[in-house]
């Protein structure tokens, strides 16, 4: 686990979406969404509720098959890959689902291990990993508890540790913040922040709270200090910035109203904007 | 188009009204055929998996305890009175021609072809069906089964094939329980109310049976079996509309469950009844 892991060593974009449409009998949800995120990049994906911020997030994991257009992940196309490929493909990457999808019939510990067992990883391997994952979000001692025991936090930071497990070169975050207290949600938004710093993973972000970006984009974890820090005081903003660069996507109507720099964001006049700001 | 959010809905809204009865109909038709397909592509790709792996066998060895062991006690229940019931029954006909001996033949012919394979059936069908079909449907509304498939795992071969292949081995097991205990259940009501000897209802009871009739008896709890865990799995998985949904989609399970192995049984019976007039 101490490995970082690298970033995909081709120049390409990790995720590509490219005019993607997708629709169900009701109507279309996506009406022709295109972004890139780059290698190492944090894309914070927000929008109100049934935008499709879910639906983009289940496209790039090849959970979902668009009706039109074309999603590329890691340089390849998976929206034309079959479902035996795409159960390969996803091993590369991590999901965090909204609210943790834990399996509830099995323990924590087992959870975490969960996708080592599929590999067919031997087992005196696996207990150490899983305690460094779960050490990583501070649940070590829930090893044996079952996710009914837990809070609302505790679940998202076990399914942290199940995405970070297998050491991914992507990790798929769906609303982690949503529907908790501040200090949870902190908690939640430093364990991303260490994810993405110390383990230098590429991130797709859903959130309706403009706030969770800004803390991505203003914050970094400074390894030697073993904490984190803000950006400006660090004397090494531009290093920090460069090393975890955040960019903001906004979801409108189906499609893409706004793409941009944190900055962009914080000093624009537009009204729809505006409503994420307050 | 009107401006905002909620004019559009309201537009959507009056749109829907103006569908008419045959839009409708040919609606209905359409989704009953689409489940139809959907089911068979799930009993296509469930017998494939059996067959190529890899398998999970600690999941297949829970599900035969909880489809095996855990109905064993409804088996053994309903099974002692369905043999005593049929005994009361037939030997009140018995008696008015003097032939109450034939009990025992009547017994174990009607249980071993019949009722034996299609009560075990109901009753794991009440059971399990409904158990597979809410556990999968709350996997299902929880994102487990998204969380499953985002881990690289085929939700067909963990969830669906160790259902089916436990509900296979375990229903033909469970209906000979089910045989024997009512013949027990026979046995004890002939010998308190017919006055017959319990070593003649068995003598009678074996003698009355031959091969033909173990072969029908144990095959329909096999393809009982797999349209009990075929059901349950695929009502499990294609629940829509949250806890709701789960709740109708187990309903559904039972009551589709149960209709398909009465009608499965019907064609079974007709299918083994002339193999055993031209074959055996």
């Amino acid at each position: 686990m101490s490995s970082a892991v690298t970033a995909p060593t081709d120049s390409g974009p990790a995720i590509q979406f490219e005019d993607v449409r997708l629709g169900f009998s009701e109507g279309d949800i996506l009406r022709g969404v295109s972004f890139q995120v780059q290698p190492r990049e944090t894309m914070i994906l927000l929008g109100e509720t049934g935008t499709g911020k879910t639906l983009t997030l289940k496209l790039a994991a090849g959970l979902l098959s668009p009706s039109a257009g074309v999603v590329h992940v890691l340089g390849q196309e998976i929206s034309g890959m079959g479902e035996a490929e795409l159960l390969d493909f996803r091993r590369k990457i991590g999901f965090v689902f909204q609210e943790g999808a834990l399996f509830d019939s099995m323990t924590v510990a087992d959870n975490v291990a969960y996708r080592l067992r599929e590999d067919r990883v031997p087992e005196e391997e696996i207990g150490p990993r899983v305690l460094e994952a779960l050490r990583f979000v501070e649940l070590e001692h829930t090893l044996e508890q079952v996710p009914s025991e837990l809070s609302g936090g505790m679940k998202r930071r076990v399914s942290i540790a199940r995405a970070l497990i297998s050491l991914p070169k992507i990790v798929l975050y769906d609303s982690p913040t949503a529907g908790l207290d501040p200090v949870t949600s902190q908690t939640i938004i430093t364990l991303i922040l260490r994810l993405r710093d110390v383990y230098s993973v590429t991130a797709l972000l859903a959130t309706h709270r403009l706030q969770d970006g800004f803390a991505l984009a203003n914050f970094h974890y400074d390894a030697k200090a073993n904490r984190v820090v803000h950006n400006e005081r660090n004397g090494n903003a531009s290093t920090a910035r460069e090393v975890a660069r955040t960019r903001f996507l906004v979801y409108r109507d189906g499609g893409v109203y706004f793409e941009g720099e944190p900055e962009e964001i914080a000093n624009s006049k537009d009204p729809y904007l505006q409503r994420f700001l307050v | 188009m009107a401006d905002t959010p909620f004019q559009v809905a309201g537009s959507e809204g009056k749109e829907e009204k103006n569908i008419s009865a045959a839009e409708l109909l040919v609606d209905s038709a359409k989704s009953g055929v689409l489940a139809v397909q959907s089911y068979a592509e799930l009993c296509g790709r469930t017998l494939v998996n059996m067959v190529v792996g890899p398998h999970y066998l600690q999941d297949t060895l829970e599900q035969m305890d909880f489809i095996g062991a855990g109905s064993m006690p409804i088996i053994l229940l309903a099974g002692f009175f369905i043999g005593a019931v049929m005994v009361l029954q037939t030997g009140s006909q018995f008696i008015r021609f003097g032939q109450t001996s034939l009990t025992g033949d009547v017994v174990a012919i009607a249980l071993v072809r019949e009722l034996g394979p299609a009560f075990t059936g109901l009753l794991v069908t009440g059971r399990c069906a409904t158990g597979i079909a809410s556990e999968l449907g709350s996997m299902l509304v929880t994102e487990q089964v998204d969380a499953m498939r985002a881990m690289g795992t085929d939700p067909n071969r963990k969830l669906v094939v160790p259902r089916v292949l436990a509900s296979l081995l375990m229903l033909p097991l469970l209906t000979a329980i089910m045989d024997f205990i009512g013949l027990m259940g026979g046995c004890v009501a002939s010998v308190f109310s017919l006055r017959l000897s319990a070593i003649e209802f068995w003598r009678r009871a074996i003698d009355a049976l031959d091969f033909a009739d173990l072969m029908q008896g144990f095959t329909k709890p096999v393809v009982f079996g797999f349209i009990l865990a075929t059901i349950g799995c695929y009502k499990g998985l294609t629940v829509r509309g949250g806890t709701q949904g789960v709740g109708r989609a187990t309903t559904q399970a039972a009551v589709l469950g149960s209709v398909l192995i009465i009608v499965a049984d019907a064609f079974l019976t007709k299918v083994a009844l002339f193999l055993a007039d031209k074959v055996l």
